[in-house]
């Protein structure tokens, strides 16, 4: 079964928590990949830009819009995603639990419901 | 196979008595594979139905649970072949699944049934379901009530009651919640909920009293079944104590409401009495601080005490009371405490430990019930009548809101 683990929270800079708190960060991220990668789960990682970076493309009318932002304008972000495959929801949440993300923010646990391989819609579970 | 020839009268009590004993197992058995907890309880209600129709012509089967299981099984299967299901990948590895689960159970002794309730129980309050949901999940999927009777019960309308459940149930199976006992390192950390959501079965009780008594019957078997099946959990044993000791006392009061003191212990069961102070003795763990449910159930002890000594120990109870709010200071707990120190030092402290109850007190029944009887007790009659009053308008129970009103009514002469 697959889980994807999204992780929201508000956005940091270096001005704002420190450069050596960001580099924290990233050594923990990296060390959960690895651990990930160890345990032969980990199916995909993404961590985003800040939303300030981000465009957002509507309908209006029929013609699309773009525009500067993300879809909602909220304090805390979507930050970053990361795919396992694991056999159910307690093994996902163990994992979820050892997420760095955790620490400065939320870890939504989402099961996935189909995925792409080889160009085609499959099952995730 | 014998099979017996017998009437249908009786054949519906064989199907009822069956229904009782084996509804949680089955559908625990059912569902696991897949984790699908409706699609079990629609194929089991289907095999009652054809239970009823065939057992009436060709007899009660020798072993009535295990036909129910194999006809249930069959259904689930023809359902999991069907075209819309095929479709699905998933659904397709859980058939090979459930029938490796199930093929090895065909005509099998029924003591050896594996007995999967525990890990249903622990999908049931498993953390990721809304802790409101946890209790009436539990009458539904283990003991068989249906959604309207929850509803009632619950005081909410049957569709929403029907709704929440369809929604928890289609979340076990989407999100994949296993059918797993855990392990003993997550055990403190799941149990409790498990235990909180039977002894919520238990509480409706005595906001129903309609449902009630087959709610707290039916609670009280499963804090029981709990308890044996763990084997070896003090609180599991201590909730088990706890409601089997309340239920020795709750067949007296009849139709009207009576409070444990002017109960006559006579009326009460002593068989369950002795059942409960045995499950009791098997909580202590010498050594250890009691968890809450042994903390309750000693208090329940003390009262049924009262029926072999004749007295109350009020100084053990405060002890208990006092022990009970230090690790569970629920606003019920104070209250109860409270009370019982206004009874062993005097009203008036009693009096000092209830104005210390944050403001939540105002909107809680027993806080103002508990209040009235310390101010009769101290002669000031007239702020007795008014906290028995406002008692009475927060009560949901019309027979305790009219014990409540006599009260006042005695005070006011």
């Amino acid at each position: 079964m697959r889980y994807m683990l999204v992780f929201h929270y508000g956005e940091a800079s270096d001005e704002s928590i420190g450069a050596e708190a960001i580099s924290a960060g990233m050594r923990a991220m990296a060390s959960y990949a690895a651990t990930l990668e160890q345990a032969g789960i980990l199916v995909s990682g993404q961590v985003l830009q800040p939303s300030t970076s981000s465009t957002t493309l509507t309908l209006v009318d029929g013609e699309p819009r773009i525009q500067d932002g993300p879809f909602a304008d909220t304090k805390e972000q979507l930050g970053g995603v990361i795919v396992i495959d694991v056999p159910d929801l307690d093994a996902a949440l163990e994992w979820a639990r050892q997420a760095p993300p955790l620490s400065w923010g939320t870890v939504e646990i989402r099961p996935g419901a189909v995925h792409i391989e080889g160009g085609t819609w499959v099952a995730s579970a | 196979m014998g099979r017996v020839g017998v009437t249908g009268e009786t054949v519906a009590r064989v199907a009822e008595r069956t229904a009782r004993a084996s509804y949680g197992r089955l559908v625990a058995l059912l569902a696991a594979p897949a984790g699908d907890l409706q699609l079990a309880e629609d194929t089991l209600a289907h095999a009652f139905e054809q239970a009823l129709t065939t057992w009436p012509r060709d007899g009660v089967p020798d072993n009535p649970e295990s036909w129910l299981l194999t006809v249930a099984r069959n259904r689930q299967r023809d359902l999991w072949k069907s075209a819309a299901h095929r479709r699905n990948r998933s659904l397709e590895a859980a058939t090979d699944l459930g029938a490796d689960v199930v093929e090895s159970l065909h005509d099998l002794d029924p003591d050896r049934i594996p007995d999967r309730r525990l890990a249903l129980l622990f999908v049931c309050a498993h953390p990721a379901i809304a802790a409101g949901v946890r209790t009436p999940l539990m009458l539904q999927a283990v003991l068989g009530f249906d959604a309207a009777q929850i509803a009632r019960a619950f005081a909410v309308p049957a569709g929403a009651m029907s709704q929440r459940l369809v929604r928890a149930k289609r979340r076990i199976r989407d999100a994949k919640i296993p059918f797993v006992v855990p392990g003993r390192q997550a055990m403190p950390e799941r149990l409790p909920s498990v235990l909180e959501a039977v002894y919520g079965c238990y509480a409706l009780a005595f906001s129903e009293r309609g449902e009630g008594a087959s709610v707290a019957g039916e609670a009280r078997y499963l804090a029981v079944t709990i308890a044996r099946l763990l084997g070896d959990e003090p609180e599991a044993w201590a909730l088990a104590a706890l409601l089997t000791l309340a239920s020795a006392r709750a067949t007296t009061s009849g139709d009207g409401y009576l409070p444990l003191e002017d109960q006559d212990p006579d009326e009460w069961d002593r068989r369950l009495i002795a059942e409960g102070e045995s499950y009791l003795r098997r909580a202590e763990r010498p050594g250890r601080a009691p968890g809450r449910f042994q903390l309750e159930a000693a208090i329940q002890a003390v009262h049924c005490d009262r029926a072999r000594s004749g007295a109350t120990d009020w100084d053990t109870l405060c002890t208990l009371y006092t022990a009970l709010v230090a690790i569970a200071p629920s606003l019920g707990s104070r209250v109860a405490r409270a009370a019982v120190v206004g009874r062993t030092r005097s009203p008036e402290t009693g009096l000092s430990l209830l104005d210390a109850l944050p403001v939540e007190r105002e909107r809680f029944q027993p806080y103002h019930a508990a209040r009235g009887d310390l101010l009769a007790r101290l002669g000031r009659h007239q702020d007795a009548v008014a906290a028995y009053a406002r008692a009475s308008t927060l009560s949901t129970d019309p027979a305790v809101r009219t014990f409540l009103e006599r009260r006042a009514e005695e005070l006011s002469r």
